[in-house]
């Protein structure tokens, strides 16, 4: 048997180094005459250990991590094609703890073969969910979808099958379903690692919405930022249609759905529902007042399903295994699982799929392994640039929608960005409204102006002019935004500031220091 | 410096990714990329080109490619960096990384050396945020900035 090589393709193993062991690796086994067949895959999401290189051996995969290029050599020395030890050897994939741990539903074949094959996603038993859906009347799959809970996980949380119920509801001779891949919040990398691991999953769930709500055409909508994942989509949607996937008739179907690539242009803005439909349509993204809901007159004033990644890439399983199946994970009203994403300044960073109600503590020291730096764990930002910082009192908090709003937080698209005690809150409370400030779509007052007069009255904090004042001046002015904002980039602008506020008072100080110098 | 095209050259080319584009549904940025592509940046000889072909305004067009960040009114550098900004990479020192990338070029944000060798700009998320600092060199992803890694990209893009 030819030797497989397993090298992730994925770009953030790319961007730690993977194309030079994929060179290396090649020229060692031209160098030592050895024939053997480099599968690009997907990441499996431990970034600490990309680039994790595995070979297919007689008992399993055994994976390498993480591979320097200059680890080539040895490794071959050490019989690293028949599994042979070696210092960066970690085993069997799935035995590594950071991958053990998790309970893989969405992303159960991200990162394991080449993401462009699709005799592989179905070998894992891709395309099962449609197969079932085909077979089924609209009302019974947005039913199934509906009764497993599935609720949004671009941020908002609304339940997927309610939206869909809308659209199948609304009667048009056209409407979309429409995939949010905006995916512009910092420490989220979720949809990018689907797109580019294992993108048929995407078109799969979004084939599945087309059929139970009546549309025939998809958008995804990718930013330009990742231009990986862009071309990955683009090759999977050619080789799904040729395959009958997608098309006129979808696996044999009388139901027609197909579907279209689409570039953002760099604005974060256009991450909100309203914004990027507008986008789409060739227009500035700007913000829509709803109603209209988009499930009604949404792209081209038709009614249209839009939903995150993530949120269309769990159906393919709900439609496989049931509703009964996915609801059975997770906690409260928070059903299913929820891909993790633990960035920034921590040892462990990567995807960890989990069921809902791991505590906030749990996924920052024990999951994660503290910060990168070894320092004290100060602050965890959830959510992206629009969540909260909590400290480490707020610790015991559970990952559920309903948990983290309890405690003026949100789970969001379920990012986590490490902070260690470096970190200046007063600093993060400003880039967040000087971030509003910068991608503010300027159709609301609140978010176009708030944002500016936020990062000024916050300069005067930092300069100690009337601290007391001007603290309350910021307050005030959040509750403008949260209140006064049309979306959520106005809107929720607030969570970041006021709770490095209210966890962190001591940043928000005037520095004597700074006073004594003047 | 980089030539010009004639604006009339400019029109022309213009139209022929106009035709090529305008039966897309929602056109006008599929056929803004395709400009910027063709280009480097998108010239104002080809808005009205892009008007006339897709029966818009010219205030229109205008209005959408100046409200996207990716669309250039000039040329970039020959090769354009980006460093990311934003939260995962700040706890990852990216004010340091940006700071020493724009001492070594000597420009800010947004500008071009004065050899037009590189174009420095910040970005607010590569999705690399396990991987801090991060940036991208002409479409290249590059994660774990420090010290060496910023000095191969300076050389690179001074050679």
């Amino acid at each position: 048997m030819t030797p497989r090589i397993y090298i992730p393709g994925d770009s953030g193993a790319l961007a730690l180094g993977a194309e030079k062991v994929a060179k290396a690796i090649a020229n060692e086994l031209a160098e030592r005459g050895i024939e053997a067949k480099i599968v690009r895959n997907g990441s499996r999401g431990a970034y600490f250990l990309e680039p994790m290189v595995e070979v297919a051996t007689a008992n399993g995969r055994v994976a390498y991590g993480p591979v320097k290029p200059s680890d080539v050599k040895s490794l071959f020395d050490s019989g690293f094609l028949t599994g042979g030890h070696h210092k960066r050897w970690l085993g069997a994939p799935d035995k590594i703890p950071f991958l053990a741990k998790q309970t893989r539903l969405t992303f159960a074949r991200c990162g394991i073969n080449d993401p462009l094959s699709l005799d592989a996603y179905k070998s894992l038993g891709g395309l099962k969910g449609l197969q079932n859906a085909v077979a089924m009347a609209p009302a019974d799959i947005v039913k199934q979808v509906t009764e497993s809970g599935l609720r949004g996980r671009g941020g908002a949380g609304f339940p997927t099958g309610i939206k869909w119920k809308t659209v199948l509801d609304t009667t048009s001779e056209r409407k979309y379903i429409v995939c949010n891949a905006d995916e512009g919040d910092s420490a989220t990398f979720a949809d990018r690692m689907i797109m580019e691991g294992d993108p048929f999953v995407l078109i799969e769930g979004m084939a599945i919405a087309g059929i139970a709500t009546g549309a025939t055409k998809g958008f995804v909508y990718v930013r330009s930022e990742y231009p990986h994942a862009v071309a990955t989509m683009n090759r999977a949607v050619e080789i799904a249609r040729k395959a009958g996937v997608l098309g006129v008739n979808v696996l044999g179907s009388p139901n027609a759905f197909d579907m279209e690539i689409r570039v953002g242009a760099g604005a974060y803005v256009c991450g909100e529902e309203t914004s990027l439909l507008n986008s789409l349509e060739g227009k500035r993204g700007v913000v829509r007042a709803k109603p209209p809901l988009p499930a009604i007159q949404g792209l081209f004033g038709k009614p249209t399903v839009i939903n995150n990644v993530i949120s269309l890439a769990s159906v393919p399983i709900i439609m496989d295994k049931g509703a009964a199946f996915y609801k059975d994970f997770g906690m409260g009203r928070s059903r299913g699982t929820i891909p993790i994403q633990i960035a920034g300044n921590v040892k462990q960073g990567g995807l960890f799929e989990t069921a809902f109600g791991l505590t906030l503590g749990e996924i920052v020291d024990d999951i994660g392994g503290g910060t990168s730096t070894g320092r004290p764990v100060k602050a965890v930002q959830v959510g992206g640039p629009l969540g909260a910082y909590f400290p480490r009192a707020l610790f015991d908090t559970p990952f559920d929608y309903e948990e983290f709003a309890k405690r003026d937080g949100l789970i969001g698209h379920a990012g986590v960005t490490v902070f260690d005690d470096t970190a200046d809150m007063l600093k993060q409370a400003r880039f967040a409204m000087e971030f509003c400030a910068i991608e503010s779509c300027g159709k609301c007052t609140p978010c176009r102006i708030g944002s500016t007069r936020g990062v000024e009255t916050i300069d005067r904090l930092a300069a100690g002019i009337e601290p007391e004042k001007n603290l309350a001046l910021v307050t005030d002015l959040c509750n403008t935004m949260k209140f006064g904002s049309l979306c959520a980039l106005g809107g929720f602008t607030p969570y970041p500031v006021m709770s490095s506020i209210t966890h962190f008072p001591e940043d928000f100080k005037p520095a004597p220091t700074r006073v004594a110098a003047e | 410096m980089t030539m010009q095209p004639a604006s009339t050259e400019i029109a022309s080319r213009t139209a022929a990714i106009v035709q090529d584009l305008k039966d897309l549904e929602g056109p006008l940025l599929p056929i803004l990329h395709g400009i910027q592509e063709e280009f480097g940046h998108v010239p104002q000889a080809a808005l009205p080109v892009i008007a006339d072909g897709l029966n818009l305004s010219r205030a229109e067009v205008h209005g959408v490619v100046t409200f996207y960040h990716d669309f250039r009114a000039r040329p970039a550098g020959r090769h354009v960096l980006k460093l990311c900004q934003a939260e995962a990479c700040q706890s990852m020192g990216s004010d340091a990384v940006a700071a020493r990338v724009k001492q070594l070029l000597g420009i800010d944000f947004h500008e071009t050396t004065g050899d037009g060798s590189v174009t420095l700009e910040p970005v607010y998320c590569l999705g690399l945020c396990a991987c801090s600092p991060s940036a991208m060199l002409d479409g290249e992803v590059i994660g774990r900035l420090d010290d060496d890694k910023i000095n191969e990209i300076v050389a690179e893009v001074r050679s």
